[in-house]
């Protein structure tokens, strides 16, 4: 047993931490740390554009598709140390989500046409799995896709779709068969989100933020060509991309980003004359925070080494899902206790009401209030975390 | 990255395991802990036996060296087996005092004695429920001739009922305000006073009150050893902090068991959502406390004093809070069996009951980590 990271790996920390300091641009970099979203879409594809030239596209991608033969703490490390140089996540749906399934289950054809632009940041995926009756019972899902002559023709509505406004490309779960079991007749198709009869209308958030869509299909025509594997097997294919999901659900470079930040804040920030950080009930709770995500980085370790000989990780992964979140959700509190009253001011409800230049009316406060409010949505999505308690005790208490 | 054990190293953990489950079984604890002596001599020779008592024993003086790992998994397996032998206070804890600090003659006439198990040493450091930072003693020993002459309280030093020699930590002003020393005082020394009890889980312990009790100089173990001193208290509480994670996986793996057998309104109790997720939650406690004991044995042994504090810190109230919540909801989870003597969940809620309180609890540790936080 050696909790210590190898030499090879501290050296390639350093290799990491080296490229992003001299390869992020500094105007993604501070959006990223002020939490700006006006530029998302292209600050996100430009940085994987960066990735790709250097040959770090797509982390955990077997290296014949474009992948970078790392092991698997290896690629904690770079996710770490990314987080920690505030470059923007590359995004989920692409790297993580439909590139795992095109390489298990997409034809040598499909591979063709859309890894390319995965890799180098040209496309831009998002995800239709949630309906609006189908959420944790996302098997119960209803939208139609019929099968006419070398097309399919599809109809329903797909909620929840994160920044599926910059989309050039959507992977859908859909039904095809409603005659069995419900898991029997789903389908997963690929869609052009140029093609005629898709609807995209953002869904305001309780922060003010439009980050998630919900999304119509009136007889979207689809070239059968863009099926992945068979028909009615999507639900195989869809849990395997939840796998992939999961695999740095943890979220600990972004927490540890988070909590540096608060720390910082804490130091600059005063209460009763002296440094926030220094108030005693403030820094208990933030040592037990931080104590939480020391352990919290072990735990993710081991199961990292764990799955390393396994293709996709296993019900441990509910257990980083549900502490990371919390932990993150956490870290949120904190900072909104640290600014205290004057985190209610509020950059996007000044906005809604016409005054001019929101951002400039408040400061960093704002986001502290923001982000308190938009990270609720971590113990909700992805699997909300009583799915995942439903998953531990289903799959490693065996109850 | 290596979260895995040698094959020596398992082979110790399941010969540990084994041996408590046939030897020191539930039924033989039970009988030992309304016994006078509190322990088994028979069962303490034969963890000599299989050399558990020469693992702090350096090979050069006869012993095995084993190392924190295999410390961590001795101590995991006592705790998971409820042991109410004097494993960790005098195997663990007095032997590495001594073997940390000791001169050659000392080490010559106590460590082949301990590791034989015909000596139980133990080292008597805290003296009120402050904690156990190395400086936070009253005691005091003034030279006297050829004599040290020691008075002063300890409190709560677990197997000194048992023990043949007890290691007096003291503050020595002659020397300097700062300075702490420590001295092997033999039992039945005069002046020195044992208030003996049994503890809540089971196992033996004592206030000691010293009134002048005379001791040669050649009883002093080493100088100003504040430093090694920390260090042995350190160590032993990351075996503590092993301890208590094997109680809490025993625990947990016993409310399972118990809830898949367990039939109301015609189901096992186990099927029950609220239940479940109750579950879901003790195993999220379980494995963060897992790799807090994996942390305390990997820094126990770490020459930096303050980072070694304040990771062990980290870890005893980290693993302390586990202990409260997955102890707690065993017990609420095997509902009235739960609180019954004659269930080993008792016992292991009750193990870890002491082990939140033992060597600072939760909230002085967490303090102490809160005062090393930084800004930056």
């Amino acid at each position: 047993m050696d909790l210590n990271y190898s030499a090879a790996d501290e050296q390639f920390r350093d290799e990491v931490s080296g490229f992003i300091a001299s390869a992020l641009p500094a105007e993604i970099r501070q959006r990223a740390a002020a939490g700006n979203h006006s530029q998302i879409r292209a600050d996100i594809l430009r940085w994987q554009n960066i990735l790709y030239q250097k040959g770090w596209a797509a982390p955990a991608w077997p290296v014949e598709f474009g992948g970078t033969g790392w092991s698997k703490v290896q690629q904690f490390i770079f996710e770490t140390e990314c987080a920690l140089a505030d470059a923007p996540p590359q995004l989920a749906f692409s790297i993580k989500m439909i590139g795992p399934v095109l390489i298990r289950y997409g034809t040598p054809a499909q591979q063709q046409q859309f890894l390319p632009g995965i890799l180098s940041g040209q496309d831009w995926w998002c995800q239709g799995y949630s309906e609006p009756g189908s959420g944790s019972d996302l098997a119960s899902l209803k939208m139609q896709a019929v099968r006419e002559g070398n097309e399919y023709v599809l109809n329903g509505q797909k909620i929840w779709n994160t920044l599926g406004q910059f989309a050039d490309w959507i992977f859908c779960l859909v039904r095809t068969d409603s005659s069995g079991k419900p898991q029997r007749g789903i389908s997963f198709i690929l869609i052009d989100m140029k093609s005629p009869g898709i609807t995209v209308r953002p869904t305001r958030l309780l922060d003010g933020s439009d980050e998630v869509n919900e999304i119509w299909f009136d007889d979207v025509r689809v070239p059968a060509a863009n099926l992945i594997g068979e028909e009615n097997n999507g639900w195989t294919y869809a849990k395997f991309l939840l796998g992939h999901e999961r695999t740095n659900i943890a979220g600990i470079g972004s927490s540890k980003r988070a909590l540096r930040r608060l720390k910082q804040a804490a130091g600059d920030l005063h209460k009763a004359g002296r440094p926030l950080i220094e108030d005693r009930q403030f820094g208990l709770k933030l040592a037990q925070l931080e104590i939480e995500l020391l352990a919290l980085e072990i735990t993710n370790m081991r199961v990292i080494v764990a799955d390393a000989e396994k293709r996709t990780p296993g019900p441990e992964a509910s257990i980083l899902k549900i502490r990371g979140t919390e932990i993150a959700q956490r870290i949120s509190e904190l900072r909104l206790e640290a600014y205290g009253i004057s985190a209610l001011a509020c950059a996007a409800e000044s906005a809604l009401a016409g005054l001019s230049d929101a951002d400039a009316v408040v400061g960093a406060q704002s986001r502290a209030g923001a982000d308190y409010l938009n990270l609720r949505k971590l113990s909700i999505f992805g699997g909300s975390n009583e799915i995942q308690r439903n998953i531990i005790a289903q799959m490693i208490l065996g109850l | 990255m290596d979260f895995s054990y040698s094959d020596e190293q398992q082979m110790l953990f399941d010969t540990t395991r084994r041996f408590i489950e046939e030897r020191c079984g539930f039924e033989a604890r039970q009988k030992i802990r309304r016994s006078a002596d509190g322990h088994s001599l028979a069962a303490w020779k034969e963890l000599a036996d299989l050399g558990l008592l020469a693992l702090n024993v350096p090979e050069s003086d006869g012993g095995m060296d084993g190392g924190a790992i295999e410390n961590m998994l001795v101590g995991q397996a006592m705790g998971a087996g409820l042991m109410v032998e004097p494993w960790l206070s005098s195997a663990v804890m007095a032997t590495q005092a001594i073997a940390s600090m000791a001169s050659a003659a000392q080490r010559a006439e106590w460590l082949p004695a301990l590791a034989a198990g015909d000596l139980i040493a133990v080292l008597a450091h805290t003296e009120s429920h402050q904690g156990d930072d190395a400086s936070s003693i009253e005691t005091t020993a003034i030279a006297d001739g050829e004599h040290w002459c020691i008075s002063g309280r300890k409190a709560v030093v677990y197997h000194a009922p048992l023990a043949g020699l007890i290691l007096v930590s003291a503050r020595v002003p002659a020397e300097s305000a700062e300075a702490i020393a420590l001295f092997a005082v033999p039992a039945g020394a005069q002046g020195l006073t044992l208030h003996a009890y049994a503890t809540v889980d089971s196992q033996r312990a004592a206030d000691l009150r010293l009134d002048n009790v005379q001791v040669p100089a050649a009883a002093r173990i080493g100088g100003d050893v504040r430093l090694p001193l920390q260090a042995a208290l350190d160590f032993g509480l990351a075996m503590l902090c092993a301890d208590a994670f094997g109680a809490l996986d025993r625990v947990l793996t016993a409310t399972i068991e118990y809830s898949r057998s367990r039939v109301q309104f015609g189901v096992p109790i186990g099927s029950f959502q609220a239940l479940q997720h109750r579950m879901a939650d003790m195993l999220i406690h379980l494995e963060q406390a897992r790799s807090m004991a994996y942390l305390a044995a990997s820094i126990a042994l770490d020459p930096d004093a303050e980072r070694r504090g304040t990771t062990l810190s980290a870890a005893k109230a980290l693993i302390g809070q586990a202990a409260r919540f997955v102890g707690q909801q065993a017990v609420q989870l095997h509902g009235g069996m739960g609180m019954t003597d004659e269930m080993p969940v008792s016992h292991h809620f009750r193990r870890l009951l002491a082990f939140e309180l033992r060597m600072g609890d939760s909230d002085q540790h967490l303090e102490h980590y809160r005062q090393q936080l930084r800004a930056n």
